[in-house]
């Protein structure tokens, strides 16, 4: 796949040879795993031109999986803000309700040619550990998901799905018992099981080649948004919003269009309470520059280097770090990074219901809630792209909790 | 990022020269690991110099961090147990400093991960450090692919660079993993975690021979040596035997911080004695 240069003062996109996006990324692992890393690397770039590869991951896709997923004209949602022209791309219709499934899919497939046995994956929301869960089902392979704690108790209906797809999930309690801790119990379980365990990391982070390989994998988003716009309106879109955990979602959108100078690639992190209480999930609003799960990125931390707890209403962005393409598309200046509070996704939840008949999931709430303030500042000829990543089935006892007293009514 | 005078520090060679004493003795060297500040700054002071007096030939000193991925439970919990307690990077190298006023011989290996370090500035960790009396670096997450970060600085701040070779570390692999590597080689004999299962020392053995063909500089082989019984299986052959975890498992098996104490200097005592009388 080769990208169409449209503006040559686009700083070249990575990553170089060693895994870096500028000074993001790499490769900071440990011994132990680096023959296996670099072993994915040649397996990955050998997939990479294989169109035999390609050929299964995309009849997959259509009959699994049932892409292409829609670009739907948010007509009352348009006509309520009074401004952009919303169009939202209902990832939230994919086979097991979320994004997740496209990396999974392309992940595995790679799995099956290295020979490994065993699939392990971390998982916050849980709806990566469902999509693992699901295509290891699909292709015959042991799974483990660990899934720390707090996640456990905030999101049960994956927890069940995981077990009914034939996953073993183990809660983790190390740590604070998070995301970022499920991740270092899963990194703990790679390298004691380097032989025969292929490890399914959920998004554009972790050691390269992970978030190269996860952002081609979940490109496909973006270029199906290319072809479906300029079908549907003949040019490309002015502004793409999506919201940011580790940020596989919003890499998928953004990445097909980095050339093309005239889109707006805007990521919403989790602001939680507030960026100014400490209470959030937007490492590159509100964090440092630092090095975690094999990656240089930005990260929530304390001045000696500790990590920090993130903190969101949804699960899937409650995480202290972010991609490091996204951190080097910050930093360059090509992404808008802006952020969404608990309330304001919670509010637009709530608005995505009853003026679409659409329940999304908490984490694309905060793109949504994002789009709400800035569709009505624009004029009504700019083409807007929301990101819907996922469904919000999974999210209602959170919600219901959160909004007790108006439903009651 | 990179300094470019070498500063010469009262250090140097520290390691080098603690080494050639073990070879002259004909004997591995001990090399203990506890972590800073574990169970609070006070009680890992007097860890440390328990240590030091029980008879380690190396010491090997835990950064504390939140989210050490090569780590198992034991050094898991005695990293956030010190992080709890208020340790930090500027602790734990006054805590080298204390030590360093009753110990001049003993070298002191600073060992953990590199964000704490990153964060702190690699120049000025390094600076001080040297200042400090550290002798060598272990940083988990950065393997020789990274050199350019940390490694070759610490050489030039005459603070030895030890790297991790394990089992996945083939031969092809093991030229890159050695070149940097200053001080001592560590061998991590299994794949896993720290406090994992042992592997048998036979195989250890062959896997530390192959090593030796391609490298003079001393090897110490570590990951799941827990009892005095295991570490003198392992120093017939090794020129220094690491125990972490079952020194951790005191300070958390304590009923008090003085007993804590008392059980890394008896533990330390019996590895000393049967390492000294294995071959």
């Amino acid at each position: 796949m080769t990208i169409q240069t449209t503006n040559s003062s686009t700083p070249e996109i990575g990553p170089d040879a060693r895994g870096f996006f500028g000074r993001f990324g790499g490769r900071f692992v440990a011994e132990t795993l680096m023959p296996l890393i670099l072993d994915l690397q040649k397996e990955y770039e050998k997939a990479k031109n294989d169109p035999e590869f390609y050929a299964e991951l995309e009849a997959l896709q259509k009959d699994y999986v049932g892409r292409a997923s829609p670009l739907y004209f948010a007509e009352r949602l348009t006509e309520e803000l009074g401004g952009a022209k919303i169009f939202l791309k209902r990832e939230d219709l994919m086979h097991t309700g979320a994004h997740k499934i496209n990396n999974c899919l392309g992940q595995i497939l790679l799995a099956k040619r290295m020979g490994k046995k065993r699939i392990i994956a971390e998982t916050g929301a849980g709806m990566h550990g469902v999509a693992t869960a699901t295509v290891a089902a699909r292709f015959g392979l042991e799974c483990v998901v660990y899934m720390g704690s707090t996640d456990i108790d905030r999101q049960q209906p994956n927890v069940h799905r995981m077990k009914l797809l034939g996953a073993k999930v183990i809660p983790v309690t190390s740590g604070t018992g998070t995301l970022k801790d499920a991740m270092n119990d899963a990194l703990r379980d790679w390298v004691t099981n380097v032989d025969s365990t292929f490890y399914i990391i959920g998004t554009v982070a972790g050691p390269h080649p992970y978030p190269e390989m996860v952002r081609d994998f979940q490109s496909v988003i973006g270029r199906e948004v290319r072809e479906q716009i300029l079908e549907k309106e003949g040019r490309l879109p002015d502004s793409l919003v999506a919201c940011i955990g580790g940020g596989s979602n919003a890499m998928g959108l953004f990445h097909p269009f980095i050339k093309d100078e005239s889109v707006r690639l805007i990521g919403v992190e989790a602001a939680g309470y507030g960026i100014d209480t400490g209470k959030h999930a937007a490492s590159l609003k509100g964090g440092t520059p630092g090095v975690l799960h094999g990656n240089r990125t930005f990260l929530l931390q304390s001045e000696d280097g500790q990590i920090q707890d993130a903190h969101s209403i949804s699960a899937g962005l409650d995480y202290p770090g972010i991609g490091p393409e996204h951190a080097w598309l910050h930093e360059v200046g090509r992404g808008e990074y802006v952020s969404a509070t608990d309330d304001e996704a919670l509010e637009a939840f709530q608005i995505t219901c009853r003026l679409e008949g659409i329940i999304p999931a908490l984490e694309s709430s905060h793109a949504i809630a994002y789009a709400i303030k800035l569709a009505p500042t624009l004029p009504k000829d700019h083409l807007m792209v929301i990101n819907l990543s996922g469904r919000g089935d999974k999210d209602m006892a959170t919600v219901t909790a959160h909004l007790a007293d108006q439903l009651e009514d | 990022m990179t300094s470019t005078t070498p500063i010469q520090g009262n250090n140097q060679g520290r390691i080098s020269r603690r080494f050639a004493e073990l070879k002259q003795q004909n004997r591995a060297g001990l090399v203990t690991f506890i972590s800073a500040g574990d169970p609070d700054y006070d009680t890992g002071l007097n860890n440390l110099i328990a240590l030091s007096e029980a008879g380690a030939d190396v010491i090997e000193l835990g950064m504390p961090f939140t989210d050490p991925m090569a780590d198992g439970a034991s050094i898991q919990k005695s990293s956030l147990r010190a992080l709890t307690a208020g340790q930090n990077m500027q602790k734990t190298l006054q805590m080298v400093r204390e030590l360093r006023k009753k110990d001049q011989d003993t070298p002191l290996v600073l060992m953990g991960y590199y964000n704490p370090i990153y964060c702190m500035g690699v120049d000025t960790f390094l600076a001080q450090a040297a200042e400090a009396g550290v002798d060598g670096l272990i940083v988990v997450d950065l393997p020789p692919e990274h050199d350019d970060e940390l490694c070759v600085p610490a050489q030039k701040h005459g603070i030895n660079f030890i790297r991790l070779a394990t089992p996945t570390t083939d031969a092809k692999r093991l030229p890159m993993v050695l070149e940097n590597t200053s001080g001592f080689l560590y061998y991590v004999s299994s794949t896993g975690v720290t406090g994992a299962a042992a592997p048998t020392p036979e195989k250890v053995e062959g896997e530390v021979s192959a090593i030796r063909a391609h490298t003079d500089i001393p090897i110490a082989v570590g990951f799941g040596i827990r009892t005095p019984e295991q570490a003198e299986r392992i120093a017939k052959f090794a020129d220094a035997v690491v125990v972490g975890s079952a020194l951790t498992d005191c300070v958390e098996n304590a009923a008090s911080p003085a007993e804590g104490t008392e059980a890394i200097a008896e533990l330390t005592r019996s590895l000393a004695k049967s390492i000294r009388e294995a071959r």
